[in-house]
């Protein structure tokens, strides 16, 4: 039990990240119909931008309040993110609109070697790792127990933070001008430009806060981890994506949901079973999904028109 | 007159031109400023500190804003130029492009008839090891898996992103069956791609009718669900550390050793290994050939053309009651089966296997080389294997760049930077590869198909090109 719960913990800490990430790949899934490859590198560049913002705060400017230094590194990397992902979509992927389907895909995996080997050139192959910081923890279970199940502090930003921007991003799609839109253009896109909706520009936007969400992800991953490396893209990458298959792609809802699952079988898997093949789990869980389940749990089923 | 026209655009281009140069610069630098401007490195004590690296910000910037203010005064213009005459000469061309191809294909063949001989006449028995490897047998082998790919992914549209896995699949099980059986490599080499086959139709029954990306993520999985089994079942694939010691091709049943019973010693020549390399060389060279001579004849085939309907629309074959599922599934076995080929030729010319040649990474490649060289092209893709595979080998060699940019510098770093760029480049500059022309398989009336085949390219290409709006 006591096991069950401490993964729970984990699990749902683990899920936010996916959850964050996912957000991406289904909002740009839904407003351009492409599976953004290169979600998983922008969030590890994020992590990247996040690490050298923190060293540049603790070491170079002193700052030692962890929650200052927390803030200001959130708002640079998700700045820096920003400004990476509207120049992917501008140069990789706007010109590719209309062309035949797999084309922005590709581009996209294009996109995706291009940016990990680009961290790997410009900041060294070797695993990043920050000095331990912020280690205190909760400890929930009384101590006469013989299984210690704890909370750690991080853990708890993590979770704050995720729902803090979740909200914000909430608010953003389904109470704003932009939000709606955003929705407009996922409907239908001509519609929406004749109703006067910039449509070139709501998808810049749509990449923007997919980047500002995986810089998010990626600022509490490294965190929460301590350490990144220039290959941390690819398989958070296809976990978030697995997320957002599985909570039903071009959902919102459900790509945090997804996230969250995806999270707690992960930790679930390495707990009872095997470490090993955790991610042989998480990768079969996308296959079934897209194999038995491809519109998800809150997906709209994907009707094809001729 | 054209002068007096161009004259006075060209002095509003240069201010237009430098101002999109200045957006650009501040754009980069606020890209690479990160990443570029601040290195982390591990100190003395093995913490993590910055460095900073202005210089090479300012040089990085400096030369793509430069780069978009010459191609905002330079390209842009001429690219213009070129699309109006281009539209006005597109009724008169296409036929002498078909001509200059009908002699690249023999000049090509002859050239990789006789290539190991070249090597070995220009850089002799001891040089020409590396050039025959590193370069004809390293090119041939992503030939040849370029062109079982091409299968999948050209002819039927299938988007695979875990091809390596049936590669990986045929390697294994050469090196697996060789070492426990001590069966020959020609026997296994037919197995090996059945036994590739047969996982790809596995492999591909549940996938299949899913569409263009979804399918490609789910090959994906099921590639990298391969390769982790692979690390993780030890008491078979030895995990990481992988399977040494596999036997090594023979020349019908004559091996080539230093022994009396060799290769050398049987045609009394002086013992070399260049002669396996050779052999090896030819080998795949022909393997290589007849995945493209099946991919061709496959082509006239009804399966072939049912592969090609489906690419070009899936919902009108349906309707056309073409069995959508067996059609995609021959074509899943037919390039597993190459790949299978392939990887067990692969697994005896290393002697070693290990997981490691078989990550997303190698699928990507090979995936680029048949979308950069145009899908469905055989000598597209071909073109493009030379060019990246050989293009990556070249950057080993080049030491001189060594001199330029400083001791540290190495030039391979840099090779699946350039590799990933180079997909993005092609895919917004022609989406259609680098040989976008494919021959129709089959004509009705030849002079109205192809006029009618014009009319399409015409029509079709701005909405490729250019369609940017929505």
């Amino acid at each position: 039990m006591e096991v069950f719960v401490q993964q729970l913990i984990n699990g749902i800490t683990l899920g936010s990240i996916y959850g964050l990430i996912a957000i991406g790949y289904t909002m740009v899934f839904g407003i351009i119909g492409m599976v953004n490859f290169a979600h998983g590198d922008v969030f590890m560049v994020s992590a990247f931008i996040a690490l050298i913002a923190l060293l540049l705060l603790t070491t170079w400017l002193g700052i030692g309040s962890f929650v200052i230094a927390l803030f200001i590194v959130l708002v640079v990397a998700m700045f820096f993110t920003s400004l990476l992902n509207w120049a992917i979509e501008r140069v990789a992927y706007r010109p590719l609109r209309g062309s035949f389907r797999l084309a922005p895909l590709i581009s996209a995996i294009g996109m995706s070697i291009f940016l990990s080997n680009f961290v790997q050139v410009a900041q060294g192959p070797r695993v990043k790792s920050i000095p331990p910081f912020f280690n205190e923890v909760i400890v929930l279970t009384p101590a006469s127990s013989g299984y210690e199940v704890a909370v750690s502090y991080k853990q708890i930003v993590v979770w704050l933070v995720t729902a803090a921007l979740l909200f914000v991003f909430w608010f953003l799609v389904s109470k704003t001008a932009l939000g709606r839109a955003q929705r407009a253009c996922e409907q239908d896109q001509k519609m929406a430009a004749l109703l006067g909706i910039d449509v070139d520009r709501t998808i810049s936007i749509t990449f923007v806060i997919a980047a500002a969400l995986a810089a998010v992800a990626g600022t509490m991953y490294l965190m929460y981890y301590g350490v990144v490396s220039f290959a941390d893209g690819f398989v958070p990458g296809v976990k978030a994506f697995t997320a957002a298959v599985l909570g039903g792609i071009g959902s919102l809802p459900g790509a945090v949901i997804g996230g969250l699952l995806i999270g707690l079988i992960e930790t679930m898997w390495s707990a009872y079973f095997s470490i090993d093949y955790k991610d042989v789990a998480a990768f079969s869980i996308l296959a079934i999904t897209m194999i038995f389940l491809p519109q998800g749990i809150l997906g709209r089923p994907d009707v094809e028109k001729v | 007159m054209a002068l007096e026209a161009s004259a006075p655009a060209s002095r509003v281009d240069i201010i237009g031109a430098l101002r999109q140069a200045a957006i650009t610069a501040l754009i980069t630098f606020g890209l690479l400023l990160p990443l570029i401007g601040f290195n982390t490195v591990q100190n003395i004590r093995n913490e993590i500190v910055l460095e900073t690296r202005w210089p090479l910000l300012a040089a990085l910037v400096a030369i793509i804003a430069a780069g978009r203010f010459l191609h905002a005064i330079l390209i842009a213009p001429w690219l213009a130029r070129r699309a109006q005459r281009q539209r006005r000469e597109d009724a008169v061309r296409t036929a002498p492009r078909a001509r200059g191809a009908r002699w690249v294909v023999p000049f090509a063949l002859g050239f990789a008839a006789v290539y190991p001989a070249l090597a070995l006449s220009l850089a002799g028995t001891q040089g020409a090891v590396k050039w025959v490897d590193n370069f004809g047998v390293q090119i041939l082998i992503y030939v040849m898996l370029g062109w079982g790919l091409n299968i999948v992914v050209g002819l039927a549209g299938l988007l695979d992103l875990g091809y390596v896995a049936f590669y990986a699949v045929g390697a294994y099980s050469y090196a697996l069956l060789a070492n426990s059986f001590g069966l020959s490599f020609w026997i296994l080499l037919p197995v090996a791609g059945c036994l590739a086959a047969f996982w790809g139709i596995l492999l591909g029954f549940p996938v299949l009718r899913l569409r263009g990306d979804y399918l490609a993520i789910v090959t994906l999985a099921f590639g990298e669900i391969i390769r982790l089994i692979l690390i993780n079942w030890v008491p078979v694939t030895n995990g990481y550390t992988g399977i040494s010691s596999i036997p090594r091709p023979t020349f019908f049943g004559i091996p080539f050793n230093a022994s009396d019973e060799g290769f050398a010693a049987r045609f009394g020549l002086e013992f070399s290994p260049v002669y396996r390399t050779v052999f090896l060389y030819y080998l795949i060279l022909a393997l290589a050939l007849v995945t493209a001579a099946l991919t061709v004849r496959l082509r006239r085939l009804p399966i072939g053309r049912a592969w090609e309907a489906l690419r070009e629309d899936e919902i009108a074959c349906r309707s056309l009651g073409i069995n959508t599922t067996n059609t995609k599934l021959t074509a899943f076995a037919m390039g597993a089966m190459f790949a299978g080929f392939a990887g067990s030729f692969f697994a005896a010319r290393q002697g070693f296997i290990s997981p490691e040649s078989f990550t997303f990474m190698e699928s990507a490649v090979i995936v680029a080389i048949v979308v950069l060289g145009g899908m469905g092209s055989l000598l597209g893709v071909a073109i493009a294997a030379v060019i990246m595979i050989g293009g990556t080998e070249i950057m080993r060699e080049l030491d001189f760049l060594k001199a330029v940019f400083g001791s540290d510098f190495d030039p391979t770093q840099y090779r699946m930077l350039l590799f990933g760029f180079g997909m993005v480049l092609i895919m917004v500059w022609r989406p259609r590869g680098l040989i976008a022309t494919r021959e129709p398989s089959t004509l009705l009336n030849a002079s109205r198909s192809s006029r009618r085949h014009e009319e399409k390219a015409q029509s079709t290409r701005p909405s490729l090109v250019r369609g940017r709006h929505g």
